[in-house]
Protein backbone atom coordinates (compact mmCIF):
# COMPACT_ATOMS: atom_id res chain seq x y z
CA UNK A 1 0.00 0.00 0.00
CA UNK A 2 1.47 3.45 -0.77
CA UNK A 3 1.60 6.06 1.35
CA UNK A 4 1.93 10.01 0.75
CA UNK A 5 5.55 10.28 1.45
CA UNK A 6 6.79 11.50 -2.15
CA UNK A 7 4.03 13.74 -2.57
CA UNK A 8 4.79 16.53 -0.15
CA UNK A 9 8.07 18.40 1.58
CA UNK A 10 10.01 17.76 5.05
CA UNK A 11 7.84 20.43 6.32
CA UNK A 12 4.36 19.31 5.62
CA UNK A 13 4.94 15.87 7.40
CA UNK A 14 6.33 17.57 10.49
CA UNK A 15 3.22 19.86 10.57
CA UNK A 16 0.68 17.15 9.29
CA UNK A 17 2.40 14.63 12.04
CA UNK A 18 2.16 17.51 14.62
CA UNK A 19 -1.79 18.36 13.52
CA UNK A 20 -2.39 14.70 13.92
CA UNK A 21 -1.04 14.24 17.59
CA UNK A 22 -2.38 17.48 18.49
CA UNK A 23 -5.98 16.23 17.49
CA UNK A 24 -5.24 13.22 19.17
CA UNK A 25 -4.80 15.37 22.27
CA UNK A 26 -7.21 17.78 21.91
CA UNK A 27 -9.81 14.89 21.61
CA UNK A 28 -8.61 13.88 25.39
CA UNK A 29 -9.41 17.14 26.99
CA UNK A 30 -13.69 16.24 27.17
CA UNK A 31 -12.71 12.35 27.80
CA UNK A 32 -10.99 13.59 30.81
CA UNK A 33 -13.28 15.64 32.61
CA UNK A 34 -11.56 15.44 35.98
CA UNK A 35 -8.69 16.95 35.06
CA UNK A 36 -10.46 20.11 33.17
CA UNK A 37 -12.04 20.54 36.36
CA UNK A 38 -9.48 20.64 38.72
CA UNK A 39 -6.95 22.50 36.78
CA UNK A 40 -9.35 25.04 35.97
CA UNK A 41 -10.70 24.66 39.62
CA UNK A 42 -7.20 25.22 41.03
CA UNK A 43 -6.62 28.33 39.69
CA UNK A 44 -10.45 30.06 40.24
CA UNK A 45 -9.34 29.30 44.27
CA UNK A 46 -5.90 30.88 44.04
CA UNK A 47 -8.29 34.02 42.68
CA UNK A 48 -10.61 33.80 45.65
CA UNK A 49 -8.48 32.92 48.51
CA UNK A 50 -5.89 35.36 47.99
CA UNK A 51 -8.77 38.09 46.56
CA UNK A 52 -10.56 37.90 49.84
CA UNK A 53 -7.83 36.47 52.61
CA UNK A 54 -4.55 37.94 51.49
CA UNK A 55 -6.19 41.19 50.14
CA UNK A 56 -6.91 43.01 53.01
CA UNK A 57 -3.47 42.28 54.51
CA UNK A 58 -1.14 43.63 51.44
CA UNK A 59 0.38 46.99 50.85
CA UNK A 60 0.01 47.87 47.40
CA UNK A 61 1.53 51.26 45.81
CA UNK A 62 -1.55 53.78 46.51
CA UNK A 63 -4.16 53.78 44.01
CA UNK A 64 -3.92 49.88 43.07
CA UNK A 65 -6.74 47.67 44.00
CA UNK A 66 -5.53 44.16 45.16
CA UNK A 67 -7.86 42.15 42.91
CA UNK A 68 -5.85 44.14 39.98
CA UNK A 69 -2.52 43.78 40.92
CA UNK A 70 -3.34 40.08 42.02
CA UNK A 71 -4.86 39.40 38.63
CA UNK A 72 -1.69 39.01 36.43
CA UNK A 73 0.46 36.74 39.00
CA UNK A 74 -2.65 34.31 39.19
CA UNK A 75 -3.02 34.02 35.41
CA UNK A 76 1.03 33.59 35.05
CA UNK A 77 0.73 30.68 37.82
CA UNK A 78 -1.86 29.14 36.15
CA UNK A 79 -0.12 28.75 33.31
CA UNK A 80 2.94 27.85 34.57
CA UNK A 81 1.37 25.26 36.27
CA UNK A 82 0.01 24.35 32.74
CA UNK A 83 3.26 22.75 32.08
CA UNK A 84 2.70 20.30 34.75
CA UNK A 85 0.19 18.71 32.49
CA UNK A 86 2.33 18.58 29.34
CA UNK A 87 5.25 17.00 31.42
CA UNK A 88 2.30 14.12 33.32
CA UNK A 89 1.06 13.65 29.57
CA UNK A 90 4.41 12.59 28.18
CA UNK A 91 5.24 10.63 30.67
CA UNK A 92 2.36 8.89 30.25
CA UNK A 93 2.77 7.97 26.87
CA UNK A 94 6.29 6.85 27.82
CA UNK A 95 4.85 4.52 30.71
CA UNK A 96 2.27 2.64 28.38
CA UNK A 97 4.36 2.23 25.11
CA UNK A 98 2.88 4.71 22.70
CA UNK A 99 5.62 6.23 22.47
CA UNK A 100 7.43 3.04 20.97
CA UNK A 101 4.11 2.79 18.73
CA UNK A 102 5.21 6.27 17.32
CA UNK A 103 8.96 5.88 17.83
CA UNK A 104 8.19 2.53 15.24
CA UNK A 105 6.35 4.66 12.46
CA UNK A 106 7.91 6.33 9.73
CA UNK A 107 6.97 9.99 11.10
CA UNK A 108 7.88 13.21 12.63
CA UNK A 109 9.95 13.09 16.17
CA UNK A 110 9.09 16.33 16.70
CA UNK A 111 5.32 16.22 15.87
CA UNK A 112 4.46 13.99 19.29
CA UNK A 113 6.39 16.86 21.40
CA UNK A 114 4.57 19.26 18.77
CA UNK A 115 1.46 17.71 19.37
CA UNK A 116 1.69 18.12 23.62
CA UNK A 117 3.02 21.44 23.62
CA UNK A 118 -0.09 22.82 21.02
CA UNK A 119 -3.07 20.92 22.78
CA UNK A 120 -1.64 22.50 25.85
CA UNK A 121 -1.66 25.72 24.77
CA UNK A 122 -5.28 25.18 23.72
CA UNK A 123 -6.53 24.08 27.19
CA UNK A 124 -4.32 26.83 28.62
CA UNK A 125 -6.23 29.27 26.61
CA UNK A 126 -9.53 28.10 27.75
CA UNK A 127 -8.30 27.85 31.34
CA UNK A 128 -6.96 32.23 31.41
CA UNK A 129 -10.61 32.71 29.95
CA UNK A 130 -12.23 30.84 32.54
CA UNK A 131 -10.15 32.70 35.34
CA UNK A 132 -10.46 35.95 33.12
CA UNK A 133 -14.22 35.95 33.74
CA UNK A 134 -14.29 34.74 37.64
CA UNK A 135 -11.68 38.01 37.86
CA UNK A 136 -14.38 40.00 36.48
CA UNK A 137 -16.94 38.94 38.73
CA UNK A 138 -14.52 39.61 41.82
CA UNK A 139 -13.82 42.91 41.26
CA UNK A 140 -10.76 42.86 38.25
CA UNK A 141 -11.22 45.84 36.44
CA UNK A 142 -8.81 46.35 33.58
CA UNK A 143 -7.51 49.82 32.84
CA UNK A 144 -5.15 48.81 29.70
CA UNK A 145 -7.08 49.48 26.37
CA UNK A 146 -7.66 46.94 23.50
CA UNK A 147 -3.83 46.70 22.06
CA UNK A 148 -2.13 46.19 25.63
CA UNK A 149 -4.75 43.58 26.86
CA UNK A 150 -4.08 42.02 23.31
CA UNK A 151 -0.52 42.47 24.44
CA UNK A 152 -1.31 40.73 27.80
CA UNK A 153 -2.80 37.60 26.33
CA UNK A 154 -0.50 37.26 23.61
CA UNK A 155 2.44 37.67 26.18
CA UNK A 156 0.42 34.56 28.64
CA UNK A 157 0.13 32.30 25.09
CA UNK A 158 3.77 32.60 24.50
CA UNK A 159 4.47 31.96 28.05
CA UNK A 160 2.32 28.91 28.11
CA UNK A 161 3.88 27.43 24.66
CA UNK A 162 7.47 28.04 25.87
CA UNK A 163 6.66 26.40 29.69
CA UNK A 164 5.36 23.71 27.97
CA UNK A 165 8.03 22.54 26.30
CA UNK A 166 9.77 23.11 30.14
CA UNK A 167 7.53 20.38 30.93
CA UNK A 168 7.73 18.25 28.57
CA UNK A 169 11.69 18.08 29.25
CA UNK A 170 11.02 16.96 32.94
CA UNK A 171 8.31 14.27 32.25
CA UNK A 172 10.46 12.37 29.79
CA UNK A 173 13.62 13.02 31.53
CA UNK A 174 11.90 11.85 35.10
CA UNK A 175 9.59 8.99 33.22
CA UNK A 176 7.49 8.51 35.97
CA UNK A 177 4.26 10.69 36.07
CA UNK A 178 3.56 10.79 39.96
CA UNK A 179 7.67 11.79 40.11
CA UNK A 180 6.69 14.47 37.41
CA UNK A 181 3.86 15.86 39.58
CA UNK A 182 6.20 16.68 42.48
CA UNK A 183 9.32 17.51 40.19
CA UNK A 184 6.71 20.00 38.83
CA UNK A 185 6.41 21.66 42.51
CA UNK A 186 9.91 21.38 43.37
CA UNK A 187 10.43 24.02 40.28
CA UNK A 188 7.47 25.89 39.97
CA UNK A 189 6.64 26.80 43.55
CA UNK A 190 10.07 28.62 44.23
CA UNK A 191 9.45 29.93 41.04
CA UNK A 192 6.33 31.37 41.24
CA UNK A 193 6.21 32.37 45.03
CA UNK A 194 9.64 33.99 44.70
CA UNK A 195 8.34 36.46 42.37
CA UNK A 196 5.69 39.37 42.30
CA UNK A 197 2.79 37.61 41.59
CA UNK A 198 1.16 37.90 45.04
CA UNK A 199 3.20 40.13 46.67
CA UNK A 200 5.51 43.06 45.47
CA UNK A 201 9.26 42.07 45.59
CA UNK A 202 9.90 45.18 47.51
CA UNK A 203 8.91 43.76 51.22
CA UNK A 204 11.55 40.53 50.50
CA UNK A 205 14.71 39.98 52.12
CA UNK A 206 17.58 41.12 49.76
CA UNK A 207 18.93 38.33 48.09
CA UNK A 208 15.44 36.78 47.69
CA UNK A 209 14.57 40.42 46.35
CA UNK A 210 17.15 40.26 43.90
CA UNK A 211 16.45 36.83 42.51
CA UNK A 212 12.90 37.36 42.62
CA UNK A 213 13.33 40.63 40.66
CA UNK A 214 15.32 38.77 37.90
CA UNK A 215 13.79 35.56 37.21
CA UNK A 216 11.75 35.27 33.88
CA UNK A 217 8.51 34.66 35.92
CA UNK A 218 8.58 38.36 37.31
CA UNK A 219 8.99 40.10 34.28
CA UNK A 220 6.09 38.10 32.65
CA UNK A 221 3.83 38.94 35.66
CA UNK A 222 5.20 42.52 35.42
CA UNK A 223 4.30 43.19 31.81
CA UNK A 224 1.18 41.18 32.06
CA UNK A 225 0.60 43.53 35.40
CA UNK A 226 1.74 46.61 33.51
CA UNK A 227 -0.75 46.07 30.45
CA UNK A 228 -3.71 45.41 32.07
CA UNK A 229 -3.30 48.20 34.86
CA UNK A 230 -2.66 50.66 31.58
CA UNK A 231 0.77 52.22 33.07
CA UNK A 232 3.83 51.96 30.63
CA UNK A 233 5.29 48.61 30.80
CA UNK A 234 9.38 49.85 29.79
CA UNK A 235 11.73 46.85 29.67
CA UNK A 236 9.34 44.40 31.47
CA UNK A 237 7.84 43.65 28.20
CA UNK A 238 11.06 42.63 25.93
CA UNK A 239 12.72 41.06 28.51
CA UNK A 240 9.48 38.75 29.42
CA UNK A 241 9.69 37.86 25.81
CA UNK A 242 13.33 37.41 25.34
CA UNK A 243 12.89 35.11 28.37
CA UNK A 244 9.73 33.00 26.64
CA UNK A 245 11.44 32.79 23.28
CA UNK A 246 15.25 31.63 24.76
CA UNK A 247 13.16 29.09 27.06
CA UNK A 248 11.70 27.71 23.69
CA UNK A 249 15.14 28.32 21.78
CA UNK A 250 16.89 25.82 24.89
CA UNK A 251 14.35 23.47 25.47
CA UNK A 252 12.51 22.77 22.10
CA UNK A 253 16.64 20.72 20.78
CA UNK A 254 16.30 19.72 24.57
CA UNK A 255 13.40 18.41 24.81
CA UNK A 256 13.70 16.49 21.32
CA UNK A 257 17.07 15.18 22.65
CA UNK A 258 15.73 13.70 26.18
CA UNK A 259 12.72 12.56 23.76
CA UNK A 260 15.09 10.35 21.68
CA UNK A 261 16.97 8.90 25.03
CA UNK A 262 14.72 8.52 27.12
CA UNK A 263 13.05 6.54 23.98
CA UNK A 264 15.79 4.66 24.13
CA UNK A 265 16.18 2.94 27.32
CA UNK B 1 8.88 -2.53 -1.61
CA UNK B 2 9.15 -6.34 -1.91
CA UNK B 3 11.34 -8.21 -0.30
CA UNK B 4 14.07 -9.98 -1.78
CA UNK B 5 13.31 -13.90 -2.23
CA UNK B 6 17.07 -14.63 -1.63
CA UNK B 7 17.60 -12.36 1.18
CA UNK B 8 17.00 -12.61 4.71
CA UNK B 9 13.92 -10.58 5.53
CA UNK B 10 15.08 -10.47 9.18
CA UNK B 11 19.30 -10.42 9.86
CA UNK B 12 21.44 -10.53 13.27
CA UNK B 13 24.95 -10.33 13.22
CA UNK B 14 26.77 -10.75 16.98
CA UNK B 15 24.62 -7.99 18.23
CA UNK B 16 25.42 -6.60 21.41
CA UNK B 17 23.52 -4.84 23.48
CA UNK B 18 24.14 -3.50 27.65
CA UNK B 19 22.35 -1.65 29.86
CA UNK B 20 24.72 -0.13 32.48
CA UNK B 21 26.12 -3.47 33.82
CA UNK B 22 23.57 -5.67 32.29
CA UNK B 23 24.25 -7.18 28.85
CA UNK B 24 20.93 -7.37 27.29
CA UNK B 25 22.34 -8.95 24.15
CA UNK B 26 26.08 -10.66 23.90
CA UNK B 27 26.72 -11.52 20.21
CA UNK B 28 23.32 -12.46 19.28
CA UNK B 29 22.71 -14.00 15.46
CA UNK B 30 19.50 -14.25 13.38
CA UNK B 31 18.36 -14.93 10.21
CA UNK B 32 14.71 -15.50 9.02
CA UNK B 33 13.83 -15.97 5.36
CA UNK B 34 10.88 -13.70 3.83
CA UNK B 35 7.22 -15.55 4.03
CA UNK B 36 8.53 -17.52 6.83
CA UNK B 37 7.65 -17.57 10.84
CA UNK B 38 10.33 -17.40 13.55
CA UNK B 39 8.91 -17.89 17.36
CA UNK B 40 11.73 -16.53 19.40
CA UNK B 41 11.80 -18.41 22.62
CA UNK B 42 13.30 -17.34 25.70
CA UNK B 43 12.70 -16.77 29.44
CA UNK B 44 12.34 -13.11 30.86
CA UNK B 45 15.47 -11.41 30.45
CA UNK B 46 16.80 -13.38 27.74
CA UNK B 47 16.98 -10.50 25.38
CA UNK B 48 14.11 -11.23 23.60
CA UNK B 49 12.48 -7.73 23.79
CA UNK B 50 15.95 -5.81 23.52
CA UNK B 51 16.31 -7.95 19.68
CA UNK B 52 12.52 -6.68 18.81
CA UNK B 53 13.76 -3.38 19.59
CA UNK B 54 16.72 -2.78 17.75
CA UNK B 55 15.23 -4.89 14.97
CA UNK B 56 11.82 -2.22 15.00
CA UNK B 57 14.54 0.78 15.16
CA UNK B 58 13.57 1.47 18.33
CA UNK B 59 17.16 0.41 20.20
CA UNK B 60 20.81 0.89 18.91
CA UNK B 61 22.77 -2.23 19.61
CA UNK B 62 26.39 -1.18 20.77
CA UNK B 63 28.14 -3.15 18.08
CA UNK B 64 26.92 -5.83 15.55
CA UNK B 65 24.85 -5.58 12.64
CA UNK B 66 21.19 -5.89 12.13
CA UNK B 67 19.01 -5.85 8.80
CA UNK B 68 15.33 -5.96 8.33
CA UNK B 69 14.16 -5.87 4.75
CA UNK B 70 17.47 -5.21 3.18
CA UNK B 71 18.03 -1.77 5.21
CA UNK B 72 19.93 -1.52 7.70
CA UNK B 73 18.15 -0.89 11.49
CA UNK B 74 20.53 2.24 12.24
CA UNK B 75 21.58 3.99 8.69
CA UNK B 76 18.40 3.45 7.28
CA UNK B 77 16.21 3.33 10.12
CA UNK B 78 13.74 6.12 8.91
CA UNK B 79 13.20 4.01 5.75
CA UNK B 80 12.78 1.09 7.41
CA UNK B 81 9.79 2.07 9.53
CA UNK B 82 7.43 2.12 6.42
CA UNK B 83 8.63 -1.77 5.83
CA UNK B 84 7.46 -2.51 9.73
CA UNK B 85 4.86 -3.53 12.18
CA UNK B 86 5.06 -4.05 15.81
CA UNK B 87 2.77 -5.10 18.16
CA UNK B 88 3.73 -5.49 21.74
CA UNK B 89 2.75 -7.19 25.29
CA UNK B 90 2.26 -3.78 26.02
CA UNK B 91 -0.58 -2.91 23.58
CA UNK B 92 0.17 0.58 22.46
CA UNK B 93 -3.00 2.18 22.29
CA UNK B 94 -4.32 5.47 22.95
CA UNK B 95 -7.03 4.55 26.14
CA UNK B 96 -9.13 7.80 25.62
CA UNK B 97 -9.27 7.33 21.85
CA UNK B 98 -11.91 5.02 20.53
CA UNK B 99 -11.08 2.12 18.62
CA UNK B 100 -11.87 3.90 15.37
CA UNK B 101 -9.98 6.65 16.53
CA UNK B 102 -6.69 5.14 17.45
CA UNK B 103 -6.46 3.60 13.86
CA UNK B 104 -7.34 6.51 12.07
CA UNK B 105 -4.42 8.30 13.97
CA UNK B 106 -2.12 5.26 13.30
CA UNK B 107 -2.96 5.78 9.69
CA UNK B 108 -2.24 9.77 9.33
CA UNK B 109 1.01 8.88 11.29
CA UNK B 110 1.68 6.37 8.28
CA UNK B 111 1.08 9.17 6.03
CA UNK B 112 -2.06 8.14 4.43
CA UNK B 113 -4.68 10.48 3.68
CA UNK B 114 -7.78 11.37 5.98
CA UNK B 115 -10.38 9.24 4.13
CA UNK B 116 -8.15 6.24 3.55
CA UNK B 117 -6.67 5.92 7.07
CA UNK B 118 -10.34 6.16 7.89
CA UNK B 119 -11.35 3.52 5.57
CA UNK B 120 -8.64 1.44 6.35
CA UNK B 121 -9.66 1.56 10.46
CA UNK B 122 -13.00 0.64 9.36
CA UNK B 123 -11.68 -2.26 7.51
CA UNK B 124 -9.11 -3.44 10.39
CA UNK B 125 -11.95 -3.44 12.77
CA UNK B 126 -14.06 -5.60 11.24
CA UNK B 127 -11.30 -7.72 10.22
CA UNK B 128 -10.37 -8.03 13.98
CA UNK B 129 -14.23 -8.26 15.14
CA UNK B 130 -13.76 -5.04 16.82
CA UNK B 131 -16.70 -3.50 14.42
CA UNK B 132 -19.26 -3.08 17.28
CA UNK B 133 -16.13 -1.26 19.70
CA UNK B 134 -15.31 1.17 17.36
CA UNK B 135 -16.47 3.82 18.90
CA UNK B 136 -15.82 3.50 22.35
CA UNK B 137 -12.66 4.32 23.97
CA UNK B 138 -10.10 1.56 24.20
CA UNK B 139 -10.09 2.26 27.98
CA UNK B 140 -13.68 -0.02 28.50
CA UNK B 141 -11.53 -2.96 26.29
CA UNK B 142 -10.61 -6.00 27.16
CA UNK B 143 -7.05 -7.37 27.51
CA UNK B 144 -7.86 -9.26 24.10
CA UNK B 145 -9.23 -6.75 22.40
CA UNK B 146 -6.77 -3.88 23.33
CA UNK B 147 -4.61 -6.60 22.06
CA UNK B 148 -6.44 -6.81 18.51
CA UNK B 149 -6.39 -3.37 18.17
CA UNK B 150 -2.62 -3.06 19.18
CA UNK B 151 -1.87 -5.72 16.27
CA UNK B 152 -4.70 -3.88 13.99
CA UNK B 153 -2.73 -0.91 14.15
CA UNK B 154 0.39 -2.56 12.99
CA UNK B 155 -1.33 -3.90 10.13
CA UNK B 156 -2.31 -0.63 8.66
CA UNK B 157 -0.45 -0.48 5.60
CA UNK B 158 0.19 -4.30 5.80
CA UNK B 159 3.83 -4.28 6.24
CA UNK B 160 5.88 -6.75 4.87
CA UNK B 161 8.05 -7.51 8.21
CA UNK B 162 6.01 -7.33 11.37
CA UNK B 163 6.69 -7.56 14.97
CA UNK B 164 5.13 -10.06 17.31
CA UNK B 165 6.71 -9.07 21.13
CA UNK B 166 4.70 -11.99 23.49
CA UNK B 167 1.68 -11.16 21.65
CA UNK B 168 -0.36 -13.79 24.14
CA UNK B 169 1.02 -12.96 27.47
CA UNK B 170 -1.51 -12.09 29.59
CA UNK B 171 -4.33 -13.21 27.64
CA UNK B 172 -7.09 -15.88 29.01
CA UNK B 173 -7.22 -19.17 26.93
CA UNK B 174 -9.87 -17.77 24.78
CA UNK B 175 -8.42 -14.44 23.91
CA UNK B 176 -4.60 -16.66 23.20
CA UNK B 177 -6.59 -18.69 20.64
CA UNK B 178 -8.23 -16.10 18.61
CA UNK B 179 -4.93 -14.47 18.61
CA UNK B 180 -3.59 -17.76 17.10
CA UNK B 181 -5.82 -17.40 14.19
CA UNK B 182 -5.36 -13.90 13.72
CA UNK B 183 -1.43 -14.61 13.41
CA UNK B 184 -2.22 -17.79 11.04
CA UNK B 185 -3.94 -15.46 8.84
CA UNK B 186 -1.06 -13.37 8.49
CA UNK B 187 0.98 -16.38 8.04
CA UNK B 188 -0.98 -17.65 5.14
CA UNK B 189 -1.24 -14.03 3.67
CA UNK B 190 2.76 -14.38 3.54
CA UNK B 191 3.75 -11.97 5.77
CA UNK B 192 7.35 -12.23 7.19
CA UNK B 193 6.73 -12.43 11.35
CA UNK B 194 9.43 -12.61 13.92
CA UNK B 195 7.09 -13.57 17.63
CA UNK B 196 8.86 -13.97 20.60
CA UNK B 197 7.04 -16.03 23.44
CA UNK B 198 8.19 -17.63 26.37
CA UNK B 199 5.71 -20.74 25.17
CA UNK B 200 6.61 -23.66 23.90
CA UNK B 201 3.84 -24.71 22.17
CA UNK B 202 2.83 -21.10 21.13
CA UNK B 203 6.11 -21.38 18.67
CA UNK B 204 5.39 -24.78 18.24
CA UNK B 205 1.89 -24.19 16.53
CA UNK B 206 2.57 -20.57 14.79
CA UNK B 207 6.26 -20.57 13.79
CA UNK B 208 8.07 -22.07 11.17
CA UNK B 209 11.55 -21.99 12.71
CA UNK B 210 12.42 -21.41 16.29
CA UNK B 211 15.21 -20.04 18.01
CA UNK B 212 16.38 -20.02 21.61
CA UNK B 213 17.99 -17.37 23.32
CA UNK B 214 19.44 -17.15 26.47
CA UNK B 215 21.60 -14.81 28.19
CA UNK B 216 21.39 -12.99 24.99
CA UNK B 217 22.44 -15.47 22.99
CA UNK B 218 20.98 -17.81 20.14
CA UNK B 219 21.34 -21.18 21.74
CA UNK B 220 19.16 -23.18 19.06
CA UNK B 221 17.36 -22.89 15.75
CA UNK B 222 15.52 -25.10 14.41
CA UNK B 223 12.10 -26.94 13.52
CA UNK B 224 10.03 -27.50 16.50
CA UNK B 225 10.50 -30.80 15.89
CA UNK B 226 14.55 -30.61 15.56
CA UNK B 227 14.81 -29.11 19.13
CA UNK B 228 12.01 -31.56 20.88
CA UNK B 229 14.49 -34.54 18.93
CA UNK B 230 17.36 -32.43 20.82
CA UNK B 231 15.28 -32.60 24.29
CA UNK B 232 14.82 -36.24 23.34
CA UNK B 233 11.03 -36.58 22.58
CA UNK B 234 8.76 -37.37 25.40
CA UNK B 235 10.40 -38.02 29.01
CA UNK B 236 9.64 -40.50 31.72
CA UNK B 237 9.19 -38.53 35.23
CA UNK B 238 8.81 -40.07 37.97
CA UNK B 239 8.85 -39.29 42.26
CA UNK B 240 9.85 -41.95 44.71
CA UNK B 241 8.04 -42.32 48.09
CA UNK B 242 11.55 -42.00 50.18
CA UNK B 243 14.11 -39.80 49.39
CA UNK B 244 16.70 -42.74 50.59
CA UNK B 245 15.82 -44.77 47.22
CA UNK B 246 17.57 -41.51 44.78
CA UNK B 247 20.61 -42.87 43.92
CA UNK B 248 19.28 -46.83 43.40
CA UNK B 249 16.66 -45.32 40.93
CA UNK B 250 18.40 -43.26 38.91
CA UNK B 251 20.71 -46.23 38.67
CA UNK B 252 17.43 -48.87 37.78
CA UNK B 253 16.40 -46.18 35.96
CA UNK B 254 19.20 -45.52 32.92
CA UNK B 255 19.08 -48.98 30.94
CA UNK B 256 15.65 -47.54 30.32
CA UNK B 257 15.76 -44.38 29.40
CA UNK B 258 18.06 -41.72 26.49
CA UNK B 259 20.36 -40.06 28.06
CA UNK B 260 21.11 -38.88 31.35
CA UNK B 261 18.81 -39.37 34.40
CA UNK B 262 17.64 -35.66 35.89
CA UNK B 263 17.79 -35.99 39.93
CA UNK B 264 15.27 -33.41 41.79
CA UNK B 265 16.71 -34.46 45.43
CA UNK B 266 14.19 -31.72 47.09
CA UNK B 267 10.85 -33.20 45.51
CA UNK B 268 12.43 -37.00 44.98
CA UNK B 269 11.47 -36.93 41.26
CA UNK B 270 13.61 -38.37 38.83
CA UNK B 271 13.70 -37.34 34.95
CA UNK B 272 15.04 -38.49 31.56
CA UNK B 273 13.90 -38.48 27.97
CA UNK B 274 12.14 -41.83 26.79
CA UNK B 275 11.78 -41.54 22.95
CA UNK B 276 8.54 -44.06 23.04
CA UNK B 277 7.90 -43.28 26.77
CA UNK B 278 4.18 -45.23 27.12
CA UNK B 279 5.91 -48.50 25.80
CA UNK B 280 8.91 -48.49 28.34
CA UNK B 281 7.12 -47.45 31.82
CA UNK B 282 5.75 -51.32 32.39
CA UNK B 283 9.77 -52.39 32.51
CA UNK B 284 10.71 -49.41 34.76
CA UNK B 285 7.98 -50.19 37.37
CA UNK B 286 9.00 -53.88 37.15
CA UNK B 287 12.46 -53.48 37.61
CA UNK B 288 11.60 -50.97 40.29
CA UNK B 289 9.67 -53.20 42.16
CA UNK B 290 11.98 -55.90 41.85
CA UNK B 291 14.57 -53.30 43.56
CA UNK B 292 11.95 -52.73 46.54
CA UNK B 293 12.01 -49.13 45.44
CA UNK B 294 8.42 -47.53 45.97
CA UNK B 295 6.92 -44.89 43.32
CA UNK B 296 4.57 -42.32 44.31
CA UNK B 297 3.78 -40.62 40.93
CA UNK B 298 4.46 -41.83 37.28
CA UNK B 299 4.20 -39.93 33.94
CA UNK B 300 5.02 -39.50 30.69
CA UNK B 301 4.98 -36.11 29.30
CA UNK B 302 5.80 -33.78 26.30
CA UNK B 303 9.17 -31.94 26.61
CA UNK B 304 8.49 -28.39 27.81
CA UNK B 305 10.29 -25.31 27.34
CA UNK B 306 12.03 -25.97 30.45
CA UNK B 307 13.54 -29.40 29.31
CA UNK B 308 15.02 -27.27 26.17
CA UNK B 309 16.53 -25.17 28.21
CA UNK B 310 18.03 -27.49 30.55
CA UNK B 311 19.33 -29.77 27.87
CA UNK B 312 20.91 -26.91 26.09
CA UNK B 313 22.12 -24.64 28.62
CA UNK B 314 22.15 -27.15 31.68
CA UNK B 315 19.99 -24.84 34.05
CA UNK B 316 15.74 -23.80 33.69
CA UNK B 317 14.06 -21.57 32.38
CA UNK B 318 13.27 -20.05 35.31
CA UNK B 319 16.52 -19.32 37.20
CA UNK B 320 17.23 -16.60 34.46
CA UNK B 321 14.28 -15.07 34.20
CA UNK B 322 13.20 -12.05 36.67
CA UNK B 323 10.76 -13.56 39.14
CA UNK B 324 8.00 -13.61 36.44
CA UNK B 325 6.30 -17.27 34.74
CA UNK B 326 9.18 -18.58 32.58
CA UNK B 327 7.08 -21.63 30.93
Amino acid sequence: MNTDVQRHGWLYWQLSDAIVLTERALRHIPRNPELLIFSTIQPVMFVLLFRYVFGGAIKLPPGVSYVNYLMAGVFVQTVAFGSFTTGVGMAQDLQTGLIDRFRSLPMSRAAVLLGRTLSDLVRNTFTVGVMLAVGLLVGFNPQGGAAEIAGAIALLLLMSFAFSWVGATVGLAVRNVEAVQSAGFIWLFPLTFASSAFVPTSGMPAGLRAFANNQPITHIINAVRDWSLGVPVGSNGWLAAVWCVGIIVVFVPLSVRVYRRAALK
Amino acid sequence: MALEPNRPAISAVALVKNFGKTRALDGFDLEVAPGTVLGLLGPNGAGKTTAVRIFTTLLEPDSGHAEVAGLDCVRDAHRLRTQIGLAGQYAAVDELLTGRENLEMVGRLYRLTRARARERAIELLEQFGLADAANRTARTYSGGMRRRLDLAASLIVTPPVLFLDEPTTGLDPRSRLSMWDLIEKLRDGGTTLLLTTQYLEEADFLADRIAVIDHGRTIAVGTADELKRQVGGERIELTLARGSDLDAAAAALVPHVDGSVRIEAETRRLSAAAEGGARRLADVVRDFDAGGISIEDLAVRRPTLDDVFLTLTGHGAEETGEAEEAA
